[in-house]
């Protein structure tokens, strides 16, 4: 049995995402007592493969077909399925990348199997893993364990663990799988990737950043907010819901599905602080909150925290900036 | 077009929530339940692909009774009928038991489109439809934020991370988990309030579709998250608290 961590591609080059997984996969697997294996997927993977087998794994293994030139729910599963089939895990990791949460839940589904997505830590407790997620927006933290016979299944958020600690050594082992794949299996058509209207604000250079979420309840309310940022000289950036209803453009927007951001100043006002919010923003130097719950994630990763009426707050701030300039 | 959309009743966004003596979920009776946020676009998006195509709109929830109001809003919004699964306790479901239960009750009757929300507010799978294609054996995209049909042709658009996208092509029957602020939702009309009283509310007993009850996922404690930093809170007025934080920003974090 073994540990088995699917690698993510993108244009054929390695998701960065992918390495974190795979040092969770390492833990998992030390204290499991079980190999590491690192698993890719694509129709011709020779250009990796010594990446790959420069990791601390025991085994490299490559799954090629022209079918998974192109990512595939169907593609991924089918194949994916066949070789867990022979590969028969005991614990299958994955990136927790948009991609995957297309096709992960769905390849343990087929196996009959839970998936546990989105972990920020992983476990293992009496030979059994048990990881950590968040739930209710944050609020809460729960430990999850896996019933039952059969490989376990997990997708590992971005952050949680670090890549910098894997170290290139000698080769390890590479083995193909065959993978019997055909044109009917596939029932989506994938085309061109693309981008809107390359973001004008290039937030990722800003040294301070005023960041608002639906906390400003109303469009006609941001002005105040430009107003703290003009006081601060920082950019103003925004939470997921306040560029979905058009009250700022989606370019400011903060987060995993927006920009990632590290200035020396980054104040959130009015932000729950969801994990997809978060990992945009968490290596800023110095991070503030402003807001009226006490209990909001946001304040697990603040710096200075102000509970209060970010109405109340964000005036005197703007007043004590005047008055101390 | 017969559009069906899975709706979960979740605590409000603001509610404060508490933990319940179990310690593995919250005290949901204090936690005045809503419809889940991306739930609300696809339903949404469902009743204009009824409004463009014509057809009709399914809602579908399993959970408690209670449940039944976030139904309710779907009929009153212009849904044509709903079916709520049944079960105590349901909202705490795993997602691959919730994914059982919704297939058992969608499979009796033929779609052209499902529609689900990509995640949950409250447990956060954001699986659940992904699961649910498989099990109905149809195709899927996950983070939908546009959909073009014409006929059986179905070309969604579909987030990726960082501000990209892509366009993915397939063929009715087909499953869909929507992205939020994909459209702007509408409101239920006093008229659509009152026609929703005619309009058929099917309740299931969960244990009457066979699907399992063992759990395959299972939270073993729930807890408030540990702090990762030393987090200084400014406390006093308004005022006060300005004060202190430009003090702070200036002279100990330098960021001024
Ligand atoms: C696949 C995916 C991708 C996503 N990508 C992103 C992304 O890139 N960026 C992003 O931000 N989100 C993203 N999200 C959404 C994310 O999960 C949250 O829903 C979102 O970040 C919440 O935004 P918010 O904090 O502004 O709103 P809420 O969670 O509603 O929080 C509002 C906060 O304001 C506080 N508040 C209310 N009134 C006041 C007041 N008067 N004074 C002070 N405080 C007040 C409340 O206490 C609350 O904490 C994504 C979600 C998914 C599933
Ligand atoms: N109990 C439920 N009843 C109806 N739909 C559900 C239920 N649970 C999840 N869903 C749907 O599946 C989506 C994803 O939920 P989740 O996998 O819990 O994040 C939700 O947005 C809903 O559309």
């Amino acid at each position: 049995m073994s540990v088995v961590v699917v690698i993510e591609l993108q244009d054929g080059a390695i998701v960065p995402m992918s390495w974190e997984a795979l040092v969770a996969g390492g833990t998992a697997a030390d204290a499991l007592g079980e190999s590491l294996i690192a698993v890719a997927l694509g129709s011709d993977l020779t250009a990796i493969e010594a990446q790959l087998s420069a990791k601390p794994v025991s085994e490299v293994v490559l799954l090629e077909h022209p079918l998974l030139e192109r990512y595939t729910a169907d593609g991924y599963v089918a194949a994916l399925a066949s070789a867990f089939a022979e590969l028969k895990p005991k614990l299958a990791l994955f990136p927790h990348t948009y991609q995957v949460r297309d096709f992960g839940p769905k390849l343990a589904a087929r196996m009959g199997r839970a998936f546990v997505s989105d972990a920020v830590g992983l476990g293992v407790e009496d030979g059994r893993p048990v990881f950590v997620r968040q739930m209710f927006q944050g609020k809460f933290q729960a430990d999850v364990t896996v019933e039952g016979e059969g490989t376990v299944f997990a997708s590992i958020q971005s952050g949680s663990f670090r890549a910098d600690v894997l170290v290139d050594g000698p080769a390890s082992p590479l083995r193909r799988l065959d993978v019997a794949l055909s044109a009917d299996q596939i029932r989506t058509k994938p085309l061109e990737r693309f981008r809107e209207t390359a973001g004008a604000v290039d937030l990722s250079s800003a040294e301070r950043i005023v960041s608002v979420g639906r906390g400003i309840k109303d469009p006609e309310n941001l002005p105040l907010v430009e107003k703290l940022a003009a006081a601060l000289g920082a950019e103003v950036a925004a939470s997921r819901p306040i560029c979905d209803n058009g009250w700022l453009p989606l370019e400011r927007q903060v987060g995993s599905s927006g920009q990632t951001v590290a200035p020396k100043l980054y104040l959130a006002l009015g932000i729950s602080g969801a994990i997809q919010h978060v990992v945009g923003m968490k290596g800023s130097k110095t991070i503030v909150a402003v807001n009226k719950d006490a209990s909001a994630p946001i304040f697990e990763i603040a710096d200075y925290g102000i509970v209060g009426d970010l109405f109340e707050v964000a005036p005197a701030l703007i007043e004590a900036l005047e008055r101390s300039s | 077009m017969d559009v069906v959309v899975c709706l979960k009743q979740v605590p409000a966004r603001d509610a404060a929530l508490r933990l319940s003596p179990a310690g593995n979920w919250i005290e949901t009776f204090d936690a005045s339940p809503e419809m889940n946020e991306p739930d609300a676009y696809a339903l949404e998006e469902a009743l204009r692909l009824k409004e463009r195509h014509g057809g009709s709109v399914t809602a579908f929830s399993a959970g408690p009774p209670e449940a039944a109001s976030v139904l309710r809003e779907a009929l009153a919004k212009g849904a044509d009928a709903a079916v709520l699964i049944e079960g105590e306790g349901l909202e705490q479901a795993d997602p691959l038991r919730t994914a059982r239960l919704l297939a058992a009750g969608i499979r009796r009757k033929p779609f052209d489109l499902v529609l689900t929300g990509l995640q949950s507010d409250d447990a956060g799978f954001g699986q659940t439809g992904v699961v649910l294609a498989e099990l109905l054996d149809v195709p899927h995209a996950a983070i939908v934020v546009e959909i073009a049909a014409e006929g059986d042709r179905l070309t969604v658009k579909q987030e990726l991370e960082a501000g990209w996208f892509q366009k993915v092509e397939m063929t009715a029957p087909a499953l869909l988990t929507i992205q939020s602020g994909i459209n702007k939702v509408r409101y239920a009309t006093l008229m659509g309030i009152k026609k929703a009283r005619t309009k058929p509310l099917e309740r299931i007993p969960a244990a009457e579709l066979g699907v399992s009850v063992e759990p395959a996922q299972k939270i073993a404690k729930l807890y408030a998250p540990q702090k990762s930093k030393q987090t200084q809170m400014l406390t006093g007025s308004a005022k006060e608290q300005a004060e202190a934080l430009v003090e702070k920003l200036r002279f100990e974090a330098r960021v001024l």
